[in-house]
């Protein structure tokens, strides 16, 4: 698309793109260049003196137990997120855009918790949760529920999780409930008339409709549960017990500020922007299929 | 309502009302413990109903900060998180409604460059250049500073893309009818463009809001003086230690504070929240 009337300056449009080029150049480009070359060092003890060891860092990386440990955690931390948060917002959704009074006042009870920042929905569910005094604790161990996340890995991975998908199911739930509604009643009411119940027409109309919003929703939950939980995670496990919550977000962040490993830091650094890349550029082609539909 | 199912009404009634007490317990919780002593808390199992701490509690934290913890006054980390929030969504609007309109309504060399250069930032989140652009802050003498906190957060993609296509829907002949009444594009900016683009800066600003109280790995790397801590910040250095040594009552009323405030932006702008969260993301 390009707009057929333009206005003509040899300067002004420079001046128009200076801060937002110069704030990319410094902020992001010229970190992320530099994220780069450190990958390919290795510094002394001091952060003294640094030696070009071109892809030992990565080499290094790869034969590391924590590092590929800390791929699989992600991987099962954002497919648990994704999917769970996904499945209840649907049906949430679907439930919200069924019932004719009070459809408003649920929306605004179930969008809120965007608001709520990852960092503070960890704090709030590991209140709840705390092993010697919270309140879900004391229910589960009435049930018989040995609970406890600060030793137990698979609880702690529950409490990441739950915190997390939490937050994300009002994002979710309003872009399901735009999807539903922006579904022509006449084809419900058709395949009603037809004799379609409404299982079978949530699968065979309602659902197939809605994939583009699911599949956008899976790359957005997968995005969000890489980098935005970092704070859910820094708030309640630190990444334990052991390194049982430590996804590769937090890990970069832990080499490189807690442990100051730089070359180590910076090189998980490029992996992670490489599978940013991966992921914006899927993200993109599915919109563009979208829009020539 | 393809057919009329009391039964079913009532079993979406139900799953909707479970959801929402589902998703309110945390904050019910939170508000309570919020106004409970400390005692109180650790008294297992903790009451269900507020007690009579709220005052107590709140101008506790506002004026001296927790005891054990972070002793900075949350009344400051309000203000710190009020300023971040509130410079990083008019400044992301800013700059983005800028450089949309250069890339829009002029031919210039490099204009494709500079169009996928600010595309490429998408990619490039802060937790993947953690050490390099912490760096560059400090070089610039920006640690621990107002500016520090909001400017290197500000370059935004998503907020150019959104004006970019909004731009591209005002008639033509708009910049036309203006060219031969002798307006120069500065004026066209500011007599047509900004006034038709509020709604979208409305829509925006709420989520840029948002978005930017809610940041949290930024400020825990350049803040490192209690005076400049947000309010997230701050309750991450509240939780001193193990379970029931913290202070929840205050680390509880902190919370409060911290996620009222957003929240509180989502459910009165609730219009402008969906839109612009809707028109951001596609």
């Amino acid at each position: 698309m390009e707009k057929r009337v333009v206005f003509k300056s040899a300067w002004l449009p420079y001046v128009l793109l200076l801060p937002q080029i110069t704030i990319t150049v410094l902020f992001f480009f010229w970190p992320a260049a530099q994220a780069v070359y450190y990958s390919f060092q290795v510094q002394d003890a001091f952060g003294l003196t640094s030696k070009f060891v071109w892809f030992e860092n990565y080499i290094y990386l790869f034969k590391d137990s924590h590092y590929l440990s800390s791929f699989r955690v992600t991987a099962f931390f954002s497919v648990m997120v994704a999917t769970s948060g996904i499945v209840i917002s649907l049906v949430l959704a679907t439930m919200a855009d069924s019932v004719v009074r009070g459809a408003l006042a649920y929306k605004t009870f179930l969008i809120w918790p965007y608001a709520v920042a990852p960092a503070i929905a960890g704090v709030l569910w590991a209140f709840i949760f705390a092993p010697s005094i919270g309140i879900v604790t004391y229910f589960l161990k009435k049930l018989g529920v040995d609970w406890n996340w600060i030793i137990n890995s698979e609880q702690a991975m529950l409490l990441v999780v739950v915190a997390s998908v939490w937050k994300q199911i009002s994002y979710n739930f309003l872009f399901f409930l735009a999807g539903l509604q922006s579904i022509p009643k006449s084809l419900l009411e058709a395949a009603a008339i037809d004799g379609a119940g409404p299982f079978r027409r949530f699968w065979t109309i309602v659902f197939p409709l809605l994939s583009p919003t699911t599949f956008f929703l899976l790359v957005m939950n997968i995005i969000y549960s890489f980098f935005d939980t970092f704070g859910v995670i820094d708030a309640t496990t630190e990444g334990g017990p052991g390194d049982a919550t430590k996804i590769l977000v937090y890990k970069v962040y832990y080499d490189g500020v807690k442990a100051a490993d730089l070359g180590g830091s910076s090189a998980q650094s490029v992996i992670l922007m490489a599978i940013v890349v991966t992921l914006t550029v899927i993200q993109f082609r599915y919109i563009e299929r979208r829009v020539q539909y | 309502m393809v057919e009329n199912r009391p039964v079913r009404d009532v079993l979406a009634h139900a799953v909707l009302i479970t959801g929402v007490l589902l998703v309110a317990f945390p904050l019910w919780v939170t508000f309570v413990a919020s106004t409970l002593t400390f005692e109180q808390i650790v008294t297992v199992p903790m009451p269900l109903w507020p007690g009579d701490h709220f005052l107590a509690n709140y101008t506790q934290v506002l004026t001296a900060g927790s005891e054990k913890g972070s002793s900075a006054p949350v009344s400051t980390m309000l203000v710190n998180s009020l300023i971040m929030a509130l410079s990083i969504a008019t400044g992301k609007i800013a700059i983005s409604i800028l450089s949309a309109f250069a890339i829009v309504y002029f031919r210039f060399p490099g204009r494709s460059f500079f169009f996928w250069s600010v595309f490429v930032t998408l990619m490039l989140p802060v937790e993947v250049r953690i050490i390099p652009t912490f760096k560059v802050a400090s070089d610039l003498g920006i640690l621990n500073t107002h500016v520090g906190l909001a400017l290197p957060l500000i370059a935004s993609a998503t907020a150019t893309f959104l004006f970019r296509q909004f731009f591209m829907t005002i008639p033509d002949e708009l910049a036309e009818a203006a060219r031969i009444d002798g307006a120069g594009p500065v004026r066209f900016f500011i007599d047509v463009v900004l006034p038709l683009s509020k709604t979208h800066m409305a829509a925006l600003f709420v989520i840029l809001f948002i978005y930017g109280w809610n940041q949290y790995l930024w400020p825990l790397l350049i803040t490192t003086s209690e005076s400049m801590y947000t309010v997230v910040i701050g309750i991450k250095r509240m939780i001193a230690g193990g379970d029931a040594s913290n202070e929840w009552h205050l680390i509880m009323a902190t919370a409060m504070m911290a996620l009222m405030p957003p929240a509180l932006v989502v459910v009165l702008m609730q219009k402008w929240f969906v839109k612009g969260l809707v028109e951001t993301e596609k």
